[in-house]
């Protein structure tokens, strides 16, 4: 909303300068967006009156004009724009001004011509951001005068941000209200001329309007005006207004319901009345009609639009947009005034439903004022008659009152006013405070009865008495205090690893923390998850933005996809949060939301340094990455618990992917990315992915001490071959079931395929660390042991032992 | 016998010659070993006359602790040259860097979430979460947004074919966590919200923080003591703040809260835009409708709320300008938060 200063010092005088204005306003709930001056800063611009205008001898385009200031010769003026012409009064930029963009004037020679200065056009004085040709002035304008004295152009726009509460302050006069309110002071509405009494033939010149559907539409107010000049020019200080407050000039009709609009906060619509058929209903759409409006665009209406109609069938959405059919035009001679109120809820919604946001459907929507419909056509009368001329008809007013919003009076009970504020107020300063406010307050026992004026639709509760007083003394006034705490212990669940310390182990593992949006492409997700179904968006921002993620991995390919394109050749990243599942359920249950840690590694094993063997510069491989995950699994305390089981996934490379298991139960995802999607992506390195619902896979088992043992411990390595398909898995599992509580620790030392071993076979080394809880071993114990895994490995996975 | 003075200097000097240990125990065995020079003297005393023989036996003795003391002074230099070599040759380039992994990092947006949580746990707030695909009801309904309110517009919504919607803020948990434990409460609830808005400083996912407090007796008062105290805390540092009337469907009285700009000192910069203000974060006394929605008796218990961003408490903390960096995950940027 944008006010300028001067019009709201129209309705009430204003002790404040405009930065200090804007601060109050601020401060109390209509926050100041910006504050403009009325123009950019120019200077040396006088209004001129063109005397004559020659063809320029050696431009067609240009004109010579002889131009008087007032005072002196005429002066010789070049100007190209088509409207300059003998007799117009227009602004020119005499030798030594400045113009916006820092511009100085300077006498010039036009294509041969001497040029002592510029005619301008809007668009050079910086009023408008286009304009075509020069300034066009009234002819009563005084030549010579300044320009920026003539438009009162030294003064500022407020421009104040309106929280959708307060419709009633999205007007010159609301926010007169609240400067009176905090200022002490009174509105005054300015003196109007008011339209001159009709005869008694004016008196039945009147439309009939007829409430259809009046709990939408409760009230109607019209007025025809005949025989109105619209080719009239709009007065510049209207013109300006308008401009100020952001509003193209375009009739003197139009403009006269927009000036109103934005004095009192009243919509406005005028019809051509003779283009009218028939008399006036307010009533709700029929299934299946459409009007074309106001700017061309033709829509369907659904049948909770409430619409103005004529006989011949709608004429405009009510509180939204007129009609095109029976619009104002520059020829428009009979005017049918509309001052109605629309029921927010009439309104609400609808005009998004066409991408459409007017300032009468914001204005409508939060509630306008029901009691100044008559008022506000008794200015647009009064205006528009001293404009443009005319005979106005009587005003008919159609109301249903039962409809009309009520105004019930809130109790405000002074305890509870000191309670929600943590302070109390004398009374004197409470009411002092609602009525400034125009509401009307009743003393009671306990407090106060509060009656808030008609245009106040956000008073319904104690709560938002509360709220009016608390804004009026101001926020600073209320102290800082310390509530009483409750000796609440919260719970600490031991299950839940802290996220830190989760996070950390990654960190310290090289990776860093990525965050991805929860929305991801479809189609890279489809290539990855073909058989997982998604969540889709019906409004996504974007269509590669449009189904939510039923994995982090399209996101971490994606951010290492970018991290490679910015040339980064080790890329490790992780990130935790929900995934979304699609499942039967209905409602909430329609997606499960997994809390998920996932990580993706590619690029070199680690960071390029000196001093590694050959080895360990390879690119990253499915162990590396195992380790990262076994690390996060050894916080959770129940490593045992773990299993990773081969299983294909269709993203992963089908012999380097694996289901992780707890207890049998599946909790993650790791694996090699799929050799053709490395190759569609355009990875340089193959990454390998891991993924972890957080509460299954991490959940902690609290430790519990249990006795360990304090006699030596003897070690056996052991070297067996095996067939390749025979995972370590299965040896490992036979040989600390022949064991039996003998084997403390079995470390795979080597894992060797090639010379000395059979194709198709390969060779595991084992270190076995044996020890016993009770005493010490003998060389016949651990021989035994050996002699029985051995024996065992033979058989049950067809081993053959290397000496 | 041999003049005994010249075979000592004779010996000193071959002592002082020897440049290793092993040279050094040759000549220990060349002059005082069983057959040595020196130990040869002893013998000859038996061709003495008795009388002599005490005094001459005394001077061989003495000139072999001569040559004795000088071989282990020798000794202990050579070993002391030994070791001083080894460790020489040992020598490293201590400004080599150290080998094998390096850290990575936790996410700016993630350091400054954990650092948000700690400060109110410790004022006794506890940790709530709730999902992100929300229904009308804990989004909106519950929170007092009339169904077509203007308020619900600005909330630019991401919806689902069915209805369901992607929360457009951290609220929802206030009702999510009164349902589920009633009052008195104190929670705070950060995490993920979706706004369908992307430009150079909206994202269409985002954080916030929401903080709930409901008890018998809470008021304004408190909730600026909280805020105040929040600010100060998160940024280290003594700063102003005011509340400024607002609207929000679910709290009434509501406020816009601004503290001062914590890079001009509210001098007024252009991160304030010269105001010397900088809006931080949403607030207001919970609306008594937000109450009775989550079961709780609007006459007995009162109670704040307040939102803010993370990204933004996050960008002000470490001096980011630019919201799109935190979602870009370029190594680049994510390098400069490893410190914990």
């Amino acid at each position: 909303m944008r006010i300028p200063y001067s019009w709201l010092g129209e309705w009430v005088r204003v002790p404040w300068s405009p930065q200090e204005l804007g601060s109050r306003l601020t401060m109390a709930g209509l926050e100041l967006d910006a504050l403009e001056p009325a123009a950019p800063a120019f200077t040396g611009v006088v209004i001129a009156e063109i005397l004559s205008a020659e063809k320029h001898p050696q431009a067609d385009k240009l004109r010579v004009c002889s131009v008087s200031t007032g005072q002196g010769a005429p002066l010789q003026i070049v100007c190209g724009a088509a409207n300059a012409r003998a007799g117009l009064k227009s602004a020119l930029a005499v030798v030594g001004a400045k113009l916006p963009g820092d511009l100085g004037i300077k006498a010039a020679k036009l294509r041969g011509v001497e040029s002592a200065g510029m005619l301008c056009s809007t668009k050079e004085l910086g009023l408008a951001d286009a304009s075509s040709g020069i300034v066009e002035l009234p002819s009563d304008a005084p030549v010579g005068k300044d320009l920026r004295d003539y438009l009162a152009l030294d003064e500022m726009i407020l421009e104040l941000n309106i929280t959708p509460n307060r419709g009633d302050a999205m007007s010159v006069i609301g926010v007169a209200r609240e400067v009176a309110a905090l200022s002490g002071g009174q509105v005054n509405a300015p003196a109007l001329p008011t339209a001159q009494a009709p005869g008694p033939a004016a008196e039945r010149d009147t439309l009939g309007v007829h409430l259809d559907a009046p709990a939408g539409c409760p009230k109607f107010v019209g007025r025809i005006v005949r025989s109105v000049d619209n080719k009239s020019a709009t007065p510049v200080w209207m013109r300006e207004r308008l401009r100020r407050a952001g509003v193209r000039s375009i009739s003197p009709v139009v403009d006269v319901t927009n000036y109103v609009m934005l004095e009192l906060g009243q919509p406005m619509h005028a019809y051509d009345l003779a283009k009218l058929s028939g008399e006036i209903h307010a009533r709700l759409a029929r299934a299946g009609e459409s009007i074309t409006l106001l700017d061309g665009k033709m829509v369907e209406v659904q049948p909770d639009v409430l619409l103005i109609t004529d006989g011949a069938g709608p004429i405009g959405i009510a509180g939204i947009m007129g009609g095109q059919r029976t619009s104002v035009s520059a020829d428009t001679t009979d005017v049918f005034f509309e001052a109605a109120y629309f029921a927010p809820d009439a309104v609400i919604g609808r005009a998004m439903r066409w991408s459409l946001t007017t300032d009468a459907s914001q204005r409508f929507e939060r509630g306008v004022d029901p009691s100044q419909q008559e008022h506000a056509v008794e200015r647009a009368t009064a205006l528009l008659l001293s404009m443009a001329g005319g005979q106005a008809g009587a005003i008919s007013v159609q109301r249903s009152d039962e409809h009309l919003p009520a105004r019930p009076a809130v109790a405000l009970r002074r305890r509870q006013l000191a309670r929600l504020l943590g302070i109390g107020f004398e009374d004197a300063r409470v009411r002092a405070s609602l009525e400034g406010l125009q509401m009307s307050v009743q003393p009671t026992e306990e407090g106060w009865r509060v009656t808030p004026p008609p245009h106040r639709f956000d008073i319904a509760i104690e709560a938002d008495l509360i709220e009016e007083v608390g804004r009026i003394v101001g926020f600073e006034a209320i102290p800082e205090a310390d509530a009483e705490v409750p000796q609440h212990f919260g719970s600490l669940p031991s299950a839940q690893a802290p996220e830190w310390a989760v996070l950390e182990e990654l960190a310290l593992r090289g990776y860093y923390e990525a965050i991805t949006y929860a929305f991801v492409d479809p189609q890279l997700q489809a290539r990855l998850f073909p058989d997982v179904p998604a969540s889709a968006l019906a409004n996504p921002i974007a269509s590669d933005l449009s189904v939510m993620r039923v994995s982090l991995w399209p996101g971490l390919l994606k951010a290492a996809l970018d991290n490679q394109r910015r040339q980064q050749d080790r890329i490790r990243l992780f990130e935790h949060g929900a995934r979304f599942l699609a499942t039967e359920g209905k409602g909430l249950d329609a997606t499960r939301e997994i809390e998920t840690l996932a990580g993706i590694a590619c690029g070199h094993r680690l960071p390029e340094q000196w001093g590694l063997p050959p080895d360990m510069r390879e690119p990253v491989d499915f162990f590396d990455v195992k380790a990262d995950v076994e690390a996060l699994l050894a916080a959770t305390g129940a490593q045992a618990a773990f299993t990773f089981e081969p299983q294909a996934l269709s993203c992963l490379h089908p012999g380097r992917a694996a289901r992780l298991l707890r207890r049998g139960v599946p909790v993650g995802w790791l694996g090699e990315l799929h050799p053709s999607l490395v190759k569609a992506l355009e990875f340089t390195y193959a990454p390998v992915l891991f993924e972890l619902d957080i509460e299954a896979a991490l959940a902690v088992d609290r430790p519990a001490y249990h006795e360990f043992s304090r006699f030596p411990q003897v070690r056996r390595d052991l070297a067996v071959v095996l067939d390749e398909s025979v995972a370590l898995s299965s040896l490992t599992e036979r040989v600390t079931f022949t064991a039996s509580g003998l084997l403390r620790d079995l470390r795979v030392f080597d894992v060797y395929r090639g010379s000395g071993v059979e194709a198709g076979r390969k060779s595991v080394a084992l270190g076995l660390i044996f020890q016993d809880i009770s005493r010490t071993l003998t060389e016949d114990d651990v021989a035994s042991t050996m002699a029985a895994i051995v024996a065992d490995l033979r058989v049950s996975l067809n081993a053959k032992i290397r000496e | 016998m041999q003049d005994l003075t010249s075979l000592v200097t004779e010996a000193l000097g071959e002592v002082a010659g020897c440049a290793d240990l092993a040279a050094l125990d040759d000549a220990r065995v060349r002059w005082l070993g069983k057959k040595g020079v020196l130990t040869e003297q002893l013998k000859s005393l038996g061709g003495l006359p008795a009388a002599e023989r005490p005094a001459a036996g005394q001077r061989i003795n003495e000139a072999k602790e001569r040559v004795q003391a000088a071989i282990e002074a020798r000794r202990e230099a050579l070993t002391r040259a030994e070791v001083e070599r080894q460790l020489n040759a040992g020598r490293i380039d201590v400004t080599l860097p150290g080998r094998g992994e390096q850290r990575g990092g936790l996410h700016p947006v993630t350091l400054a979430r954990l650092r948000i949580e700690e400060i109110c746990r410790r004022a006794g707030f506890e940790v709530a979460t709730g999902p992100e695909i929300e229904d009308d009801f804990h989004n909106f309904e519950a929170l007092n947004f009339a169904p077509n309110h203007p308020a619900r517009a600005m909330h630019d919504t991401f919806y689902f074919p069915d209805g369901r919607l992607l929360r457009t803020h951290t609220s929802p948990v206030q009702i999510r966590a009164l349902l589920a434990k009633g009052a008195p409460i104190a929670i705070v609830a950060p995490g993920r919200v979706y706004r369908c808005d992307s430009d150079m400083t909206h994202s269409p996912m985002f954080h916030q923080l929401e903080g709930l407090k409901v008890g018998e007796n809470i008021s304004f008062a408190n909730m600026k003591a909280a805020l105040h105290g929040f600010l100060q805390a998160f940024f280290e540092r003594d700063l102003a703040m005011r509340l400024r009337p607002s609207y929000f469907p679910f709290t009434e009285p509501s406020a816009e809260v601004d503290m001062s700009c914590v890079f001009c000192e509210g001098k007024g910069c252009r991160t304030c835009k010269y105001t010397g203000w900088l809006e931080i974060s949403g607030c207001g006394m919970v609306h008594p409708n937000v109450l009775r929605a989550s079961g709780i008796d609007a006459e007995r218990y009162t109670g704040y709320a307040w939102g803010m961003g993370i990204d933004r408490l996050a960008m002000l903390r470490y001096g980011v300008n630019d919201l799109r960096h935190f979602f870009e995950n370029d190594l680049r940027f994510l390098e400069q938060f490893r410190a914990l």
